[in-house]
């Protein structure tokens, strides 16, 4: 009986150090992926990488200006066609929706979640880039856009889900409207969380590539405009970069690698602390 | 309870104007209009998608599954390498990140302290959003080296009887995306786990603690299959994510529309040879062939999605109810 209990014992030692090690591992992957990044990236990230243009092939030096601005294009236009409606959804679900069309609803934003992002690339490619004839800022935008739909709506219902019912009867109480009460009490508490989960999302799409691949497409100089013509991004010139036989623009895809993951984190980290700050109060 | 302020309305169509007047219908209206595109976006993801591929359903049938050749030039084109690609990769990709993954999820979960097991969630979480290009990036630079001098010579040695490690090591290949795949999907695995676990509720613990479990037979016997649904859903989000996964593959896979039998061989997956070859396609045929390959991931993906959030909602009563 004692020889039994100690290998249980022993069984118990060893499993729960294994776990242990198991989450060491998965947690120190961040870390390399960081470190070695660093190490790569910084080494080649200069003033020049922000302010220039690429230089024509062959040529080593020159930057990623035209990447820069571009994905900042994309991304304004994923937020002004992915948040409304994400937004409006989201109070939708807090505040009005039923039971039956209110699940549908989340289930098919929790679908399209998981839709994977090449296959937006060919949807919005099929849907605008044909009819348009060519690649757009605007296509890519739209790609993006949808992709930002049901997480932005997701997470405003979550949020608004979380402001007290007593905020709601208080306003109500004092004769406002249903939708006044939305409005001026009820969105207003829940600001911060919607706005930080805006802000992941916006986190989540900035690093995409595959839809981007064949709506947006890739150029090496300024693109103007938003309706026609390539326009380049970070994650996209990353891809190029790393595929080429240069060793210079090997150099500058972890240097834009770099300036992306440090984005990505900064955004993340800088959500979770605005919401367990929130959280505590 | 009745609201005195306002004269009683005779018919619904009356209150339902008296409603539109004061706003509030307005404002239910409008969001319910939003809340609807979402219904229409998908629908319009699925027909576009559908309506694209009709060519090459029509051609090639239930063949286009089973059919080994892509070849562009005499437009004549099978999905069986990719759909092998992308079933391999994953299926390497769960057999890393499963175990790994549902162990940390243990320990966060049943043995540390809560707030090393937030900080260490955090952590991993920010994992989860690493940008997949730049995975594919470190796979490329990295990890294909690391796998061609390190890791596939000691398979080889060891177990190279078995026709799954046989041939030329390139470093490129299933072996090499399907690692990479599942460092990229353990940080899935391990919140939604977590969260499954963290929701069993104590008294499970406290009953196998008391009966003499050791802490890991409670936490084996006892808590794990208490939760098992909900792991198992979070096995199929990381199943679907993996099917899906782009980039990372398209840079580490070695793009060769083959199949073999060896892991070190280098093969291709359905959304790799769409993120290489959609934009550069010509003729209908070819392009909607490539379409149709999007179909397939798209009914793919839906499928796993689907039976996985159920699963989730079935024990956490999380998931569709929250993210």
């Amino acid at each position: 009986m004692n020889y039994r209990y100690a290998w249980r014992r022993v069984v118990n030692a060893v499993m729960l150090t294994l776990t242990g090690l198991c989450a060491l591992v998965t947690v120190s992957a961040l870390f390399l992926i960081l470190g070695y990044l660093v190490y790569n990236g910084g080494r080649d990230l200069s003033w020049d990488f922000f302010t220039k243009l690429p230089k024509p092939v062959g040529e080593t030096g020159g930057g990623m200006a035209n990447a820069i601005v571009g994905s900042g294009k994309l991304l304004l236009l994923a937020a002004m066609i992915g948040v409304p409606v994400g937004f409006m959804g989201g109070v939708y679900l807090a505040e009005y929706g039923g039971k039956t069309f209110s699940f549908l609803v989340r289930y098919t934003a929790d679908l399209l979640n998981g839709v994977p992002s090449v296959v937006m690339g060919i949807f919005i490619y099929t849907a605008v880039v044909i009819p348009m004839r060519g690649y757009s800022a605007l296509a890519g935008g739209l790609a993006l856009g949808v992709m930002l739909m049901p997480i932005v709506l997701r997470s405003t219902e979550q949020f608004l889900r979380a402001v007290p019912v007593s905020l709601r009867e208080g306003a109500m109480a004092l004769g406002a409207r249903k939708w006044k009460a939305i409005l001026t009490v009820v969105i207003p508490a829940g600001y911060k969380g919607i706005a930080t989960g805006i802000l992941l999302s916006l986190a989540r799409v900035a690093g995409e590539t595959a839809p981007l691949l064949f709506t947006s497409a890739s150029n090496r100089f300024w693109s103007h405009g938003w309706l026609h013509g390539e326009t380049a991004s970070l994650p996209v010139m990353i891809f190029y970069y790393a595929l080429s036989a240069y060793d210079d623009w090997h150099r500058q895809a972890w240097a834009a690698g770099l300036v992306l993951l440090t984005l990505v984190l900064f955004a993340n980290i800088g959500a979770k602390l605005i919401l367990s700050r929130s959280a505590t109060r | 309870m009745s609201l005195p302020t306002r004269p009683a309305p005779a018919g619904r169509v009356r209150s339902f104007i008296n409603r539109l007047r004061t706003g509030d219908e307005v404002a239910h209206l409008i969001t319910l209009l939003f809340a609807t595109s979402i219904f229409l976006v998908t629908a319009l993801l699925v027909f576009e998608l559908y309506d694209n591929s009709a060519l090459p359903r029509h051609k090639f049938g239930w063949a286009f599954f089973v059919t080994q050749t892509w070849d562009p030039v005499f437009e004549n084109f099978g999905a069986l390498p990719f759909i092998y690609g992308t079933v391999v990769t994953s299926a390497l990709a769960l057999l890393i990140a499963v175990p790994l993954g549902v162990g940390a999820a243990i320990f966060l979960a049943e043995l540390a302290p809560r707030p090393i097991s937030d900080a260490l969630t955090f952590i991993i979480e920010l994992l989860a959003a690493v940008p997949t290009v730049i995975f594919g990036l470190i796979g490329m630079f990295v990890l294909v080296p690391f796998m061609r001098v390190y890791v596939e010579p000691f398979l080889k040695a060891t177990l190279g009887f078995l026709p799954l490690f046989k041939g030329p090591l390139y470093g490129i290949g299933f072996l090499t995306a399907g690692v990479l795949l599942g460092i990229i999907v353990i940080p899935f695995i391990v919140s939604v786990s977590r969260e499954v676990l963290l929701a069993v509720p104590v008294d499970q613990r406290e009953a196998a603690l008391a009966l003499g479990a050791t802490k890991w037979e409670a936490t084996w016997k006892v808590v794990v299959p208490f939760a098992r649904t909900g792991i198992f859903g979070s096995i199929f989000l990381s199943m679907a994510r993996a099917l899906g996964e782009t980039m990372a593959v398209t840079m580490v896979i070695g793009n060769v529309p083959k199949i073999a039998t060896s892991l070190f061989a280098p093969g291709y997956s359905i959304a790799a040879i769409i993120a290489n070859e959609f934009s550069e396609a010509t003729g209908d045929l070819y392009v909607q062939s490539l379409v149709e390959l999007g179909l397939v991931l798209f009914l793919l993906t839906i499928l796993l999605n689907g039976l996985a959030r159920l699963m989730i909602v079935a024990t956490a009563k999380r998931g569709t109810s929250q993210e």
